[in-house]
C-alpha cells in the first residue's frame, strides 16, 4: 500500500461510523493501557546464555545432518527382502526414523533460534478498513461506468440478452458428454445370475452343495454355479447373486404359505446383499438365528423370513427359493422375485 | 537482503548479487518492502491453519511419489509379488500396485503411510482451525467469506481423502464404495441411473477407480491450491486478528515481524509438522490394506468403517430408525438413507451459513479484528459446544461396535443411546456451556471489581476478619474488561409502523443470543468497588 | 446316586436309544454324516479308566449344570454327543466352567490341568459320539506350517473376517454378544470352534471347510500373528476408528503441545 493511501485511510476511518448494531458501547468502559511493557529474556541480559543458544541451534542443526545421513545408511543397509515382511518393516522404520528426525532438528533449531536469539519483543503495525477510501471507490464507479457506456452493455438489449442465450446454452454440450459415464440401468438391477436348476456352490471355488451338507447350525457362503468361472462382469454379477446358506430346525421356521416350499427341510437361503446400502449381511447368530450387518448394524431375522428388527434397513433379505435336484445337490427353484440389494426410486416398477 | 537495490550492484558479494538480479528482473525489492516486516501476531491457536496447510503440502509431495508407482486400473490379475498370504490371488492392478508400493519398493509403505497420515491429520487439523476460529469469532466481518472458503477447504479435504481411501481397491474400500453406492441409489428418481454413471454399469463395474483418481490426484488437489491461494491471499488483505489484550486494537495488529521471526518460527514449523508426520508413518501402521485382501463383494470385515472425517456421515446412516422406507405409488422412498444425507447436508450449510446469521442478529457492521474471549459470546460458545456434541455423537456412532467390544456393553443399547443423545447431548451441552460462560464471565467481573484474591485473611483493628484482596494492574484488568456486551433488540415498527414478521424473528433470535448477559464493569463502578472496599478496610 | 446305578441307567438299551436321539436332536445330527476328519470311533481308543475319572471331575464340577449324566437342566444344555472337542474347547480356553450369566461365556485363566481336560473330554466323548479333538496331522506346527496361507487368508475373510474381524481383531454381535479376538488362540481350540460352533458362532462342518481348509486357515491366523504389520505398531488391528482417534489425541494432540511450545516467549 502506497504511503498517499495510507494518509487517505487515516481520514476515511474516522469517516466512517459503521453501526454498532447492538452493541452497548459505554461512555465509561475501561480504557486500554496500550501495549504491555516487554520483558527482557536471559539471551538479552547474559552473553553465556545467548552463547548457549547458539550452541544448542547449530548443535541441532548438525543433528539433522547426522539424521538425514542416517536416513541414506538406512535405505541401503536395510534393503526390502523378497517374502520378509521383518525386512520392511526394518526399512520403513528406520529409513522414516531418519528422515523425521532430520527435519524435526532443522524446524525445532530455526524456532529455538527464533525465540531465543531474534528480538522478542512486539511491535505493532496500523491496520485499516478493508473499504476502499472514498476516492477509491468513486474512481471504481467511474471506470465501470465508463466500461458500460464504452461497450454499450446497458443500452444494447438485444447483444446483452442474446450473450446470456449463448453463455446459458454453451456449458450444455460439456454436460452432456458426461452421459456416457455409464449405461441407463435399464432393469438390470432387477436381475441375477440365479435361475431355475442353478445350483448353489461354495463361495470362493464353486464347489456344489448338496443339502445332506447343510447341517444344523452351519452356514454356507453360496456363488450360483459357474460365477467363479465367468470371464467377464464376475464381481457384477457376484455383487448380486451372493447367497447365505442355513439350516435350522423346520419346527422354528414361521413360512408364509406362498413361500412354504422356498426352503428344503429346515435349510433357507437369502441374499446377502444388504436392503439398506449393500453391505454383506454375513454375520449369523446360530442361537439366536439373527443376520447382522457388520457395517450399519441392521438385524434379520432368519427364521422369520428376514424380517428386520433392529438398525437401519427397512426391508427383509429377499429369500431365494431353492430345492434338491436328482443328485442331491442344492439348485435354485427360479431367481430372486425382486430385485436384492438397496432400496433405489423404481425397484417395484415393473416394465 | 533488502538494502540491495538496483543502483548499488555488485556490492555485498553473492547474496546481493542475486537480490539485484531478482529486482531488476521481478522486482522482488518491492515485494520485501511491502512483505518483508508485516507483523503476524504469535498465538499456539494460530498455528493450526498452519498445520493444515503444511500437511497439504506434505499431501503433495508424497502423493506425487506414489502416482510413480500406482496404476489406477480394476482390471483382475494374479498377484505374484512378495507378500506370501496374497501370492497366487486374484485382484485388480490397483491393488497389487498398491501392494507393490507396500512391499517392492524401499521407502515405498513409509511414503504410503506418511500420505494417509498427513490426509487424516490435513482434515482433523483444518477442522481444529475452523473451531478455533468459530469460538474466537474470527469469522466476524470482514471475514465471513473467508470462513465461507475455510469452509470449501474442509469439506475439498473430505472430498481427498474420500477419493484417495478408495483406490487401493481392497476389501475395506471396496465395501466403502458399495455403502456410497446404495447411498446413491437411494436418491429419489436419479439414484439408479447416478450410481450406473459414477461406477459405469453395475456397482462395481471396472472404470471407478480411474475416476476417483482422476478426480484425487486432479481436480480435487487443484481446487484446494486455489481455494489455499484465495485463503491466505485474504489473510494478507485482513491481516491476522489478534486476541484481546492491552494494545490490542481494531486498528493495529500485534506481533512479530515476517522476516525474520516469523519466517524462522513458521519455517521451522513446517519442518516439525512434516518431521511428526514422518516419525508416526515410520512407526504406526495405517490401512494395512494387504490385511483387508482385494475387493470382493461377498466377504466384510467387522470393524468396517471410513477414515474419521467420513465417520460422522456413515454414523448418519447407522443412527437412522428402522423401517424408513415407504412407497409412493410404485416408486420407494428410502427415507432411511434421505434423512441422514439431508441433515448432513443441512448441518453443513448451518456450519457454512453462522456468520450472516450471527451477523443478522447482531446488527453489528463494524470491523472486527481483535478475537472475542469463548467466555465473552455465551450463546456463541453454547451453540459452538452444541454443533460438537452433535458432530461428535454421529461420529461415535460410527464405531458403535467397537465401542459395543470394548466396553463390553450391548450393540443394541449402543446404537440407541446415541440415537437419544443425537437429540438430547447438543442441547445439554448449549446449556451448560452457556451457564459455564457466564459463570466464568461473573468470576471475572467479581475480580475486576475487588482484585484477586491472595489467600491472606488479617484481622481489622476493630475485630473483623477479612481476605485481602490485591488490585489487579492495568494490563490484567483490561485483559478481563475489555469486551463489548450486546443488549437484546425488541421488535420495533418500521416507518410504516408495521412490526414485520421478519423484525420479530430478528427480536426472538437477539432475545436468545443476548438475554443472559454479564456486562463488564465500568470505570467508575470499579473505581467505587475500591473505595466500599477501602472504607470496609 | 452311585456310580454303579449310574452306570446301569446308562447300560439300559432304552437309555442309550435316548441319549442318542437327544444328542443327534440338540447339537445337530449331522456331524456323523459329514465328518471325515473328525474321528468318532476314538471314544474306543480311550481307556475306560480315564473316562472314569473324568466322569469323577463331571460330578463334581460340572453336573449341578449339566445334570449329573450331562443330559442337560435348565441352566446348561446337554452334553451328550456334543464330543471332546466341545469340552477340550469350553474348559481348555477357561470358558467353562461358566461364571457368570452374561450375554455370553467368556475366556477365562483355564480352570483344569490338560490331564483333568483330557480325562473330561474322554468321559463326554463316551456318552455319545461327536466331535474329536482334532489330530496333529492338522493343528501341529508342521501341518500349519505346509498350509496354503493364501488360500487360507481368502476362506477366512468369507467364513471368519464379519465376525472376527480381517485381521482376527474381533467384532460385536448383536445384544452385547461379540466374536472373540482370535490372537494367541491356540490352533487346536480355532480348529475345535470351527467343528463344534461353540455358542452363537455357526458350525462349519468338513463339508463347508475341509480339514484342508481349516488347516489353512489357521495357518493364515498364525502367519498374521508370527509378522507383526510391516508399517510399524498396529493400533490393534482395528481399522480406521483406532487411526482417527489416534491422530486426533496424538498427532495433532502432540502438535498442539509443540505450538504452545512455539508460541510461548522465551525465558
Amino acid at each position: 500500500m502506497s504511503d498517499k493511501s495510507k494518509s487517505l485511510a487515516k481520514a476515511e476511518d474516522a469517516e466512517h461510523d459503521y453501526s454498532a448494531g447492538l452493541a452497548v458501547i459505554a461512555p465509561d468502559a475501561v480504557k486500554d493501557p496500550g501495549m504491555e511493557p516487554h520483558r527482557v529474556r536471559m539471551t538479552d541480559k547474559s552473553e553465556a546464555h545467548e552463547k548457549r543458544a547458539a550452541r544448542q541451534v547449530a548443535a541441532l542443526f548438525l543433528f539433522s545432518i547426522v539424521s538425514s545421513a542416517f536416513a541414506l545408511y538406512a535405505y541401503f543397509a536395510f534393503p526390502i527382502v523378497e517374502g520378509s515382511n521383518a525386512s520392511v518393516r526394518d526399512n520403513t522404520l528406520l529409513l522414516g526414523v531418519g528422515a523425521a528426525f532430520g527435519m524435526l532438528a532443522i524446524g525445532v533449531g530455526a524456532v529455538h533460534w527464533a525465540k531465543t536469539l531474534m528480538p522478542d519483543a512486539e511491535v505493532s503495525e496500523a491496520r485499516h478498513q478493508t473499504r476502499g477510501s472514498e476516492e477509491t471507490r468513486a474512481r471504481a464507479i467511474e471506470i465501470i461506468d465508463l466500461a458500460n457506456k464504452e461497450s454499450g452493455f446497458s443500452r444494447r438489449k438485444l447483444i446483452r440478452r442474446s450473450l446470456y442465450g449463448a453463455l446459458a446454452f454453451f456449458p450444455l454440450p460439456g454436460l452432456i458428454v458426461f452421459a456416457d459415464l455409464g449405461p441407463n440401468p435399464g432393469d438390470s438391477l432387477k436381475h441375477t445370475m440365479w435361475k431355475k436348476g442353478t445350483r448353489l456352490t461354495r463361495d470362493p471355488d464353486g464347489k456344489p452343495i448338496k443339502a445332506s451338507d447343510v447341517t444344523i447350525g452351519s452356514v454356507f457362503h453360496v456363488i450360483p454355479e459357474g460365477l467363479a468361472e465367468l470371464e467377464h462382469h464376475k464381481l457384477e454379477e457376484k455383487a448380486k447373486a451372493a447367497v447365505l446358506l442355513v439350516r435350522v430346525d423346520p419346527s422354528i421356521l414361521k413360512e408364509s404359505a406362498e413361500r412354504k416350499d422356498w426352503s428344503y427341510d429346515g435349510i433357507v437361503a437369502y441374499s446377502k446383499i444388504c436392503t439398506h446400502v449393500g453391505c454383506p449381511v454375513a454375520l449369523y447368530e446360530q442361537q439366536t438365528h439373527h443376520l447382522l450387518c457388520p457395517c450399519h448394524q441392521s438385524t434379520f431375522d432368519l427364521t422369520d423370513a428376514c424380517r428386520v428388527v433392529f438398525g437401519p434397513a427397512a426391508r427383509p433379505l429377499p429369500q431365494l427359493p431353492i430345492a434338491v435336484d436328482a443328485e442331491g445337490y442344492l439348485v435354485a427353484q427360479d431367481d430372486f422375485n425382486e430385485p436384492v440389494g438397496p432400496s433405489f426410486w423404481e425397484r417395484s416398477v415393473n416394465e | 537482503m533488502s538494502n540491495a537495490t538496483a543502483t548499488d550492484n555488485k556490492k555485498g558479494g553473492f547474496l546481493a548479487g542475486t537480490a539485484n538480479y531478482l529486482d531488476e528482473r521481478v522486482g522482488v525489492a518491492g515485494i520485501l518492502k511491502e512483505f518483508g516486516r508485516k507483523v503476524f501476531p504469535d498465538h499456539w491457536s494460530f498455528m493450526l491453519g498452519e498445520v493444515a496447510l503444511y500437511s497439504f503440502l506434505v499431501l503433495l509431495l508424497s502423493g506425487t511419489f506414489l502416482t510413480f508407482w500406482f496404476q489406477p486400473s480394476m482390471v483382475p490379475v494374479i498377484y505374484e509379488g512378495s507378500y506370501a498370504p496374497l501370492k497366487g490371488a486374484e485382484m485388480s492392478i490397483a491393488y497389487a500396485s498398491t501392494l507393490d508400493i507396500s512391499f517392492e519398493i524401499r521407502g515405498g509403505l513409509l511414503f504410503r503411510q506418511v500420505h494417509h497420515w498427513s490426509a487424516l491429520l490435513f482434515v482433523a487439523a483444518a477442522g481444529l482451525h475452523m473451531l478455533r476460529v468459530f469460538f474466537t469469532g474470527a469469522f466476524r466481518k470482514p471475514r465471513e467469506i473467508n470462513w465461507v472458503v475455510g469452509f470449501v477447504l474442509f469439506v475439498l479435504g473430505m472430498a481427498g481423502g474420500f477419493t484417495g481411501y478408495s483406490l487401493p481397491d481392497d476389501l475395506l474400500s471396496g465395501n466403502g464404495l458399495r455403502i456410497i453406492d446404495g447411498m446413491i441409489k437411494g436418491i429419489p428418481y436419479i439414484g439408479a441411473y447416478t450410481s450406473s454413471l459414477l461406477f459405469g454399469g453395475e456397482f462395481p463395474g471396472e472404470a471407478i477407480v480411474a475416476r476417483l483418481y482422476s478426480l484425487h490426484i486432479m481436480i480435487v488437489p487443484a481446487l484446494i491450491l486455489v481455494f489455499v491461494a484465495v485463503h491466505l491471499f485474504m489473510v494478507v488483505i485482513h491481516k491476522h486478528t489478534h486476541y484481546a489484550g492491552p494494545g490490542k486494537r481494531d486498528d493495529n495488529v500485534v506481533g512479530y515481524p515476517l522476516m525474520p521471526v516469523y519466517v524462522a518460527k513458521a519455517g521451522g514449523f513446517f519442518f516439525i509438522v512434516f518431521g511428526v508426520i514422518m516419525l508416526i508413518a515410520a512407526t504406526f501402521t495405517i490401512n494395512p490394506i494387504w490385511a483387508y485382501g482385494a475387493y470382493d463383494p461377498s466377504p466384510v470385515s467387522a470393524g468396517t468403517q471410513p477414515d474419521w472425517y467420513i465417520g460422522w456421515l456413515d454414523g448418519a446412516l447407522r443412527l437412522a430408525p428402522t423401517h424408513m422406507e415407504y412407497m409412493i405409488g410404485d416408486f420407494t422412498l428410502s427415507l432411511n438413507i434421505l434423512i441422514p444425507l439431508v441433515v448432513g447436508i443441512l448441518f453443513l450449510v448451518i456450519v457454512a451459513l453462522y456468520p450472516f446469521l450471527e451477523a443478522w442478529v447482531t446488527g453489528d457492521k463494524r470491523e472486527h479484528h481483535v478475537l472475542d474471549r469463548p467466555r465473552n459470546t455465551p450463546v456463541r460458545t453454547g451453540i459452538g459446544a452444541a454443533g460438537i456434541t452433535f458432530y461428535a455423537v454421529l461420529w461415535a456412532g460410527a464405531s458403535t461396535d467397537l465401542i459395543a467390544t470394548h466396553f463390553q456393553v450391548s450393540l443394541n443399547h449402543v446404537l440407541t443411546s446415541m440415537q437419544i443423545l443425537l437429540i438430547v447431548g447438543p442441547i445439554a451441552a448449549y446449556m451448560i456451556t452457556k451457564r459455564a460462560c457466564l459463570s466464568l464471565m461473573r468470576k471475572d467481573r467479581e475480580i475486576a471489581l475487588h482484585g484477586r484474591e491472595t489467600g491472606r485473611v488479617v484481622r481489622l483493628p476493630h475485630g473483623e476478619y477479612i481476605e485481602v484482596h490485591e488490585p489487579m494492574d492495568e494490563y490484567e484488568l483490561y485483559k478481563l474488561v475489555g469486551y463489548k456486551a450486546y443488549e437484546p433488540m425488541l421488535a420495533r415498527p418500521n416507518a410504516k409502523g408495521v412490526i414485520t414478521l421478519r423484525s420479530r424473528i430478528r427480536a426472538v433470535l437477539s432475545r436468545f443470543y443476548f438475554e443472559d448477559r454479564v456486562v463488564p464493569p465500568t470505570k467508575g463502578e470499579i473505581a467505587a468497588a475500591h473505595d466500599h472496599g477501602k472504607e470496609l478496610h | 446316586m452311585t456310580k454303579q446305578k449310574l452306570n446301569n441307567a446308562r447300560r439300559s438299551p432304552f437309555a442309550a436309544i435316548l441319549v442318542i436321539l437327544a444328542g443327534l436332536l440338540i447339537s445337530g445330527g449331522g456331524y456323523a454324516v459329514a465328518s471325515d476328519a473328525v474321528d468318532t470311533t476314538s471314544v474306543a481308543a480311550t481307556s475306560q479308566a480315564t473316562v472314569d475319572a473324568g466322569k469323577k471331575l463331571f460330578l463334581a464340577n460340572c453336573a449341578s449344570c449339566h445334570g449329573s449324566n450331562a443330559e442337560g437342566t435348565n441352566m446348561g444344555p446337554s452334553l451328550i454327543g456334543v464330543g471332546a472337542a466341545s469340552v477340550d474347547f469350553q474348559v481348555g480356553t477357561g470358558r467353562m466352567p461358566g461364571q457368570n450369566s452374561g450375554p455370553q461365556l467368556m475366556k477365562k485363566p483355564v480352570q483344569f490341568t490338560e490331564e483333568q481336560t483330557a480325562q473330561l473330554a474322554a468321559y463326554v466323548a463316551s456318552l455319545a459320539p461327536g466331535p474329536s479333538i482334532p489330530s496333529e496331522e492338522w493343528v501341529g506346527e508342521a501341518a500349519l506350517a505346509a498350509g496354503d496361507t493364501m488360500k487360507g487368508g481368502e476362506l477366512f475373510r468369507i467364513n471368519c473376517a464379519m465376525c472376527h474381524n480381517a485381521v482376527g481383531a474381533g467384532g460385536a454381535l448383536t445384544e452385547g454378544k461379540f466374536a472373540p479376538r482370535l490372537e494367541g488362540v491356540e490352533a487346536k481350540h480355532i480348529y475345535e470352534a470351527m467343528v463344534i460352533g461353540p455358542q452363537n458362532m455357526p458350525v462349519f462342518n468338513d463339508a463347508n471347510l475341509t480339514p484342508e481348509d481349516k488347516r489353512d486357515i489357521i495357518s493364515y491366523l498364525k502367519y498374521v500373528e508370527a509378522n507383526p504389520s510391516a508399517g510399524g505398531e498396529e493400533l490393534g488391528g482395528l481399522g480406521p476408528v483406532a487411526e482417527g482417534l489416534f491422530v486426533w489425541i496424538f498427532v495433532l494432540g502432540g502438535i498442539v503441545v509443540i505450538t504452545i511450545w512455539l508460541g510461548a516467549k522465551s525465558n
